[in-house]
């Protein structure tokens, strides 16, 4: 009888192993407090909430829960190295790291531990050479991409000729800042206009010079790669120097909410690209009933469909996707972080599927293969209306100059290659 | 004149007025390092703590709601009413006398006679506490400060000078922001010294800033001073909060104020309240200045280092910094 017992609790322990073992793990490097916190915590609610809508609507991924794993990291680098270290042996699928400075550091540990990134549009831009970067997808566009967008999209307002305009780049002046000037040089000698730079040191409350020399020069364009109180200070002291706003184009990174509202109605008509498109898509209205008012929710529901919520929801539908194609390919449901890998390079997002998911044209259509893990590129441009306080889409998706950024990207894949003995090809 | 010279000017002018907003936070530091010795690494915070507490008084947020909410499953984030900004900013300062109180009863009092450097990491511990209640009371968000205080470049000057160097000059460029925190440092620094030199309490400040055992050998009760002094540190860090959240939206960011007064305060010295405006103008127009001309030769974002290496140059000269008080010790 005892011995029933024990083999009974010992089969019931074992399946419950099993159980445990089957579930999706997906880390979230959230960042929740700090000076970046206003920018994190949208995208971390966007993301935990559409995989707990998966959960509760369909049970989670092929029969499989999701389950998440949250670790703090302040946007903080060490931090989010120590969030890697204490996450992956949980059985993680794929990091998203939400910071350039974190993902730099985790490319040479995810891709010895055998764990896939995605960095969304950040991150390390010649990480879209798969066959470099077999681990690292970087996923519908890169910060080259980005900056591609915004002189493509410059031709289209001056019947395709910048020769004798002017653009300014504001720019944090950190790694992440600089990343589009070497785009933009190549693009000013294509085009024949003239680049300027301004560097903003870190954090940016202060910006008196940069705007006072705006101000003297008087550009055409201003172009802005910032994040954080950068954002905020910008765009209030665009304002302050009396700079038209709608000439004024933030990266996708600057382009939240949160970045224009402290500047109140001198913000209306700031423009900013962004690589996932805002409006109201019906899986909103499901994740606002099946998960904000079930109290499943990651934070307090008041985020959803805003421009980092959206974007957060974006990469968690990316992942998903990633999550099923792995299982289509390995023809079973719990999969292991290589499957992923495989699911990830061969992700292929189309407009019916998006139709499908409750959030037509949210992304641009794009595909993976171990060539490119960078997707299409493409971005659109939106413009920030004050009265209604929301950013309306100005354009549809816009491509990058391929033909300029292509060579970039190769270019430092190789020399990366090179440096770190990597031999290029697919797994 | 020509257009060049003329937004020398300019940047000189707009470099005076960044250094009075530098001075707005080095204040804070200067008052409870002249009184205690304590070299106040949570000022900054405190700045951050007195703007979310203002915003949050000032839209009726109910603090700790995410928590209250979380806890006991209830929806409640408003009270849902308003207040004036004239009644949160007092209702803000009674919170900042509460926190002095708080601070020295359940820290510095413990922490009497205890090595500088034990003091100081007790501010650190101190600011990473405040940040913490700050972000549980009153939430991440970036909000919007909206106390009434202009925006913008005045129009009237920039009218008035323009066309002095040709067409190739707009007119000056003043921050009417700029403006109001120079009047209201200028306010704040009077009504600082005349405290401090015609009242009782702060003829007390001074004398324990002198000596505290002398102090306390003719009545004084260093408690009491203590906390006067954490308080008025805490009214400054409100204004230089109100100040810089007016620029930015409070948000967390605001903490890293600090780091713009250090500089100010190793060449102001740090037990001078009139060297705290003095250093925050040289820098300010030393930053701006080195930006102007030399900055587009090295590719700029120079004023965060150059602060400092021009604070260093004042060292070298001046150990205790312009004002500071030469301290001789016996060996």
């Amino acid at each position: 009888m005892k011995f029933t017992t024990f083999s009974a609790a010992a089969i019931a322990g074992l399946m419950a192993a099993n159980t445990a073992a089957a579930e999706l793990v997906i880390p979230d490097l959230s960042y929740r407090t700090g000076p970046y916190a206003a920018g994190g915590i949208p995208f971390s609610d966007g993301y935990q909430d559409y995989f707990a809508l998966l959960n509760a609507r369909d049970g989670g991924i092929g029969g499989e829960p999701v389950r998440i794993v949250e670790c703090e990291t302040g946007y903080n680098t060490e931090k989010g190295v120590e969030c890697y270290e204490a996450t992956k042996g949980e059985g993680a699928l794929v990091y998203q790291p939400l910071s350039t400075g974190i993902t730099y550091q985790l490319i040479p540990k995810a891709t010895a531990d055998g764990i896939p990134i995605h960095t969304l549009g950040y991150g390390r831009t010649s990480a879209a050479e798969g066959e470099v970067f077999n681990w690292v997808f970087n996923y519908p566009g890169n910060y080259w991409d980005a900056a591609s967008v915004a002189v493509n999209y410059l031709l289209d307002e001056n019947g395709g000729d910048l020769s004798g305009k002017t653009i300014a780049l504001v720019y944090h002046n950190s790694a992440y800042g600089k990343e589009p000037i070497r785009t933009l040089e190549e693009l000013s000698a294509k085009h024949g206009f003239t680049l300027s730079t301004l560097a903003v040191d870190h954090p940016g409350q202060e910006q008196k010079s940069q705007w006072l020399q705006i101000r003297r020069e008087r550009p055409d364009y201003v172009v802005m790669w910032g994040w954080g109180v950068m954002n905020q200070v910008a765009v209030q002291e665009a304002a302050n120097v009396g700079f038209p706003m709608e000439n004024f184009i933030g990266n996708w990174w600057a382009g939240a909410e949160h970045d224009v509202t402290p500047a109140g109605a001198a913000a209306d008509g700031y423009k900013s690209l962004n690589m996932n498109r805002i409006q109201d898509y019906p899986v909103l209205d499901e994740i606002q009933t099946m998960v904000v008012d079930a109290g499943l929710a990651a934070g307090a529901g008041d985020n959803l469909g805003k421009v980092l919520y959206v974007r957060g929801m974006y990469a968690a539908m990316l992942a998903a996707e990633a999550i099923a194609k792995a299982q289509e390919i390995h023809g079973v449901s719990d999969i292991t972080p290589a499957m992923m890998r495989d699911g990830m390079e061969a992700l292929e997002i189309t407009e019916a599927r998006m139709t499908e998911l409750g959030m037509g044209g949210i992304g641009p259509e794009f595909s993976v293969n171990c060539q490119n893990h960078g997707g299409s590129g493409e971005g659109l441009v939106q413009q920030w209306n004050a009265a209604d306080g929301v950013f309306v889409p100005l354009t549809d998706f816009i491509a990058p100059d391929d033909s300029v950024i292509d060579p970039l990207i190769t270019e430092d894949a190789m020399a990366f290659a090179a440096e770190n003995n990597i031999t290029p090809g697919c797994l | 004149m020509s257009a060049d010279f003329l937004y020398g000017i300019e940047v000189v002018i707009n470099g005076l007025m960044a250094g009075v907003m530098y001075a707005l936070v080095a204040l804070g530091f200067v008052l409870i390092f002249k009184a205690s010795g304590i070299f106040n690494y949570a000022q900054g915070v405190m700045a951050l703590f007195a703007a979310l507490t203002l915003v949050g008084v000032m839209e009726g947020q109910v603090p700790f709601s995410h928590l209250i909410n979380a806890v006991f499953g209830t929806e409640i984030h408003h009270f849902g009413w308003t207040v004036p900004a004239f009644a949160a900013i007092l209702v803000t300062l009674g919170v900042m006398i509460f926190f002095a109180w708080a601070v020295h009863t359940f820290v510095f009092r413990h922490l009497v006679g205890q090595e500088p450097i034990i003091l100081f990491m007790a501010t650190i511990g101190l600011a990473y506490f405040l940040e913490g209640v700050g972000d549980l009371m009153w939430g991440s968000d970036i909000k919007t400060l909206a106390v009434g205080l202009p925006q913008g470049g005045s129009l009237f000057v920039e009218d008035l000078t323009a066309g002095l160097g040709g067409d190739d000059f707009y007119g000056f460029f003043i921050d009417k922001l700029d403006m109001v925190a120079t009047l209201v440092a200028i306010v704040l620094v009077a009504a600082l010294i005349g405290f401090a030199q015609y009242t009782k309490q702060g003829r007390a400040m001074r004398a324990v800033a002198d000596d505290h055992q002398a102090a306390l050998s003719v009545g004084i009760s260093l408690n009491y001073i203590w906390v006067l002094v954490w308080s008025l540190a805490g009214l400054v860090a409100l204004v230089a909060g109100v100040m810089w959240g007016a620029k930015s939206g409070v948000q967390f960011s605001l903490s890293l104020i600090a780091l713009k007064a250090l500089p100010v305060l190793m060449l102001g010295g740090f037990t001078s309240i009139p060297g705290a405006i003095v250093g925050g103008l040289i820098i300010g127009v030393g930053e701006k200045l080195f930006e102007y001309m030399i900055g587009p030769m090295i590719g700029g974002a120079t004023e965060n280092w150059f602060a400092y290496v021009l604070a260093l140059i004042f060292l070298v000269f001046r150990p205790q910094g312009l004002f500071g008080e030469k301290i001789i010790e016996r060996v």
